[in-house]
């Protein structure tokens, strides 16, 4: 018993046995998510993988009490998502960086802070320091249509993480990229919550991606969304350029591309059966 | 209910909201009308300045002058007839011309680089007051022409519907997505060919609602101008008359009021079926 | 300046400049050469001199006229941003709203000022500038409402995961997004303030505005005049124009870039 509630309370989000339906009792109901358990360690680096429709997404949104569960409990850091939400627990990036083109970059990092009602001084102090980090100190003053894609995604981490949160949670930030900026967006992510100490979990469709980023690949089915497999990537947290060359780095990939196509493959097994 | 049901429903409900305030405002508001610092902006009440609606529709039945033949029922439709046929004119030939305009400046830069300020100062300008001038014009020109005053009128609906035809159809004409323009070419099909063939079918949905616009415009150009210039048989002449008759008859200004509004509803009714001709086929619009 | 940019300059400003130019002569040497007489059509140096000659007059004329479209633009122009924030939150006001506004769209509305005249005083200008009013409220309201309902869903997610109050939602994202549509509705609505303003005067009421000048001179034989008031009307115009886009240049900076949407 013991054991379970460190084990638990440590744990920096636990989602227990969740399931997720659209328009229940409609015809137009969808099971978007079934019998979902997952449990991520605090500083660890998920990512969730799965050919589109299969509620990777819808899950993330379930974390960030932005969707409630039909069934099942979310918990994050020992709280209810919800009161997670309310206590602004966890810093969200989204695929567009969904920066207000009306405010400068620096206040755009100072939204949430502003929300939180911080005094000024102590807002661009922050986002001054979240600009460093993100290595773009000297953008404070530009506007975001001013800034590449690339550029505007970074900024939009370093809004989410302006308040210091523990958690950080990303759906598919880097997908409007090209490959390049993509793979030195990758690095610059990694080299910031390994140096925060951040929990995060990832969502994308990029298989090299995932593994990339890493401690541990969740793969999920199609519609409706199950976790099929978790992969341990075990790179070590010291990734650079040369990890994407590594015999490791192609085996987990492989790996992970595998599992998905298992599941494709069993798809296509049980439709045979149906016949 | 449906969607269409509820939209018919809530225009009918818009009117009678309109008509229940007019009632309200009659019912408690100063019989003198009021004043707000100095200025007055109540208006009056009595039943001279503001009739009660059913006296308006009331009056569609009595003859238009005292001991006369015709209800004004007859006598506003008549008039509104005659307006509504310059405005289809004026409606027709601005497109007309709104079209050739946008075909000219998307063929020739230069022309569009020279034409366009005064396109966009036209419309911050009110030309609407040149309808004498217009006349005078014509005027001048021949004395049957002198007799034509609606004339004037139409070339007035003309100035004013034109624009956002041409406004609307150059635009289109110049989006044309780039993958087809070089399909064309690799066809070696000359400017006017790609015209027909593409740049016109893309423009029709930018042509469409520009039609809208023109069509009301129109309307707006034709009556305006038909009160200053006094045209015999247009219902702005109507209007005119009535309102001076306004102090002893209250009802009767109402009654032309009204034939003008159902002109610019017939008008919109036609530009909307004009719609729905041109963009069958289409793509529903993304709201 | 350097040659490209002199080169640009000069593509944009001088065939417009060249063909304003060569309308007025030929304008002048038709008029000398046919012999037309003054009262039909006056040549532009006759109006030109008119213009300046009674410039008071032209001056009075527009301010009376300029200021019926002015107040009516600005009242209408609040109105409508108030109300449709107002209103946002019940979809019904919008619902009855907007058959409304079609139909003063549709209509030649501006005859109603024949019936607001009778309502108030013949030395008022208040049925006027009723009239601006209520053509510009529904203009503003229909663009406020519609950039209401758009919500950038990247940026309305961001809200919600920051648990930011309806009220804040409103005022940090909502509302900055709207101001594009609002200054659109106040542009389209300018010029329509002064044509409504000019026009209204045709109805009765006092005569000494631009509109009732216009058509009267117009309408006589001292045309050169009545082209003098033009171009008090068309002066009076584009300072509309001008101030609206100004206005929408200070306020809304970030869409200087944007205008391409």
């Amino acid at each position: 018993m013991e054991n379970t509630m460190t084990e638990t309370s440590q744990a920096a989000v636990v989602v227990r046995d969740v399931n997720k339906i659209f328009n229940q009792g409609k015809p137009n109901q969808v099971d978007a998510l079934v019998g979902i358990d997952l449990d991520v360690q605090p500083g660890e680096f998920i990512s969730l993988i799965g050919p589109s429709g299969c509620g990777k997404s819808t899950l993330l949104r379930l974390v960030a009490d932005l969707l409630e569960p039909t069934s099942g409990t979310v918990t994050i850091h020992g709280k209810t998502a919800h009161q997670a939400r309310v206590d602004q627990d966890y810093g969200m990036a989204f695929q567009q960086s969904g920066l207000f083109e009306w405010r400068s970059v620096e206040r755009n990092i100072e939204l949430p802070l502003e929300l939180k009602g911080w005094d000024k001084t102590k807002r661009r102090e922050r986002a001054q320091e979240m600009l460093e980090l993100v290595k773009l100190p000297e953008f404070a003053k530009h506007m975001p249509w001013q800034l590449s894609g690339g550029m505007q995604q970074r900024i939009a981490i370093a809004r989410a993480l302006a308040s210091h949160p523990k958690l950080l949670l990303m759906d598919e930030p880097f997908g409007a990229l090209d490959e390049m900026t993509r793979e030195h967006m990758q690095a610059e992510l990694l080299r910031i919550c390994a140096a925060a100490g951040t929990t995060v979990v990832f969502v994308t469709h990029s298989i090299p991606e995932a593994v990339y980023l890493a401690d541990r690949v969740v793969v999920m089915s199609p519609r409706p969304g199950r976790i099929t497999d978790i992969v341990n990537v075990g790179l070590g947290r010291d990734r650079n350029e040369l990890t994407r060359e590594a015999g490791d780095f192609f085996a987990r990939v492989t790996e992970v591309r595998e599992a998905l196509r298992g599941i494709e493959m069993a798809d296509q097994a049980r439709g045979i059966e149906d016949r | 209910m449906t969607k269409r049901g509820r939209r018919y429903l809530m225009f009918v409900l818009a009117f009678v909201f309109v008509a229940a305030g007019w009632e309200l405002y009659k019912a408690v508001g100063p019989e003198e009308g009021g004043t707000v610092l100095g200025m007055r902006i109540f208006a009056r009440t009595d039943d001279r300045a503001m009739p009660h609606i059913w006296d308006m529709f009331a009056r569609f039945g009595d003859p238009e002058v005292r001991g006369g033949e015709e209800s004004i029922f007859v006598v506003v439709l008549r008039a509104a007839w005659y307006s509504f046929r310059c405005s289809l004119l004026a409606f027709v030939a601005g497109s007309a011309l709104g079209i050739g305009l946008a075909v000219l400046m998307a063929r020739f830069r230069l022309f569009e680089r020279a034409l366009m300020p005064y396109l966009v100062i036209s419309q911050t300008v009110p030309i609407i007051v040149l309808a004498p001038l217009i006349f005078s014009l014509m005027a001048y020109q021949s004395r049957e022409l002198a007799e034509k005053t609606w004339l004037a009128a139409v070339l007035l609906g003309v100035f004013l519907a034109f624009f956002p035809v041409a406004m609307g159809t150059l635009r289109g004409l110049q989006s044309t997505p780039a993958a087809p323009l070089e399909l064309m070419d690799s066809y070696a099909a000359g400017w006017w060919k790609t015209l027909w063939k593409l740049r016109f079918p893309n423009a029709v949905p930018y042509l469409a609602p520009a039609l809208r616009l023109a069509g009301a415009a129109a309307v707006v150009g034709v009556t305006v101008s038909e009160i200053s210039l006094g045209v015999r048989f247009g219902v702005g002449r109507l209007i005119l008359s009535y309102g001076q008759e306004a102090t002893s008859d209250p009802p009767k200004l109402y009654t032309a009021v009204f034939g003008a509004a159902a002109l610019g509803l017939v008008m919109a009714a036609v530009v909307m079926l004009i719609d729905r001709l041109l963009m069958r086929n289409r793509p529903p619009e993304a709201a | 300046m350097n040659a490209a940019r002199l080169r640009n300059l000069a593509a944009t400003v001088l065939p417009p400049l060249v063909l304003g130019v060569l309308f007025l002569v030929a304008w002048q040497a038709w008029v000398v050469v046919s012999d037309v007489q003054p009262f039909v059509i006056p040549r532009p140096s006759a109006i030109w001199q008119a213009f300046v000659d009674d410039f008071d007059l032209v001056l009075k004329a527009s301010i009376v006229t300029g200021m019926n479209a002015l107040m009516g633009l600005v009242l209408g122009s609040l109105f409508g941003f108030v109300i449709a924030v107002l209103t946002n939150r019940f979809a019904f006001v919008s619902e009855l709203v907007n058959p409304l506004a079609i139909t003063i769209a549709a209509i030649p509305a501006v005859v109603i000022v024949g019936v607001l005249n009778n309502m108030y005083s013949l030395d008022s200008q208040i049925p006027r500038r009723i009239m601006v009013t209520i053509s510009v409220f529904f203009v503003v309201f229909v663009q406020v409402a519609k950039g209401l309902r758009q919500n950038d869903a990247t940026q309305m997610e961001l809200m919600r995961s920051y648990a930011a109050s309806p009220f804040d939602t409103l005022k940090k994202v909502r509302l900055p997004n709207t101001m594009p549509f609002f200054f659109t509705g106040v542009r389209t609505a300018a010029p329509l303030a002064l044509i409504i303003a000019l026009v209204s005067e045709y109805f009765g009421g006092t005569q000494n505005g631009l509109g009732s000048k216009i058509s009267g001179t117009l309408n006589s034989a001292n045309k050169a005049l009545g082209f003098a008031y033009v171009l008090g009307g068309a002066i009076v115009g584009l300072l509309f124009f001008a101030g609206s886009n100004l206005l929408e240049y200070l306020v809304v900076p970030w869409r200087r870039r944007a205008r391409s949407k």
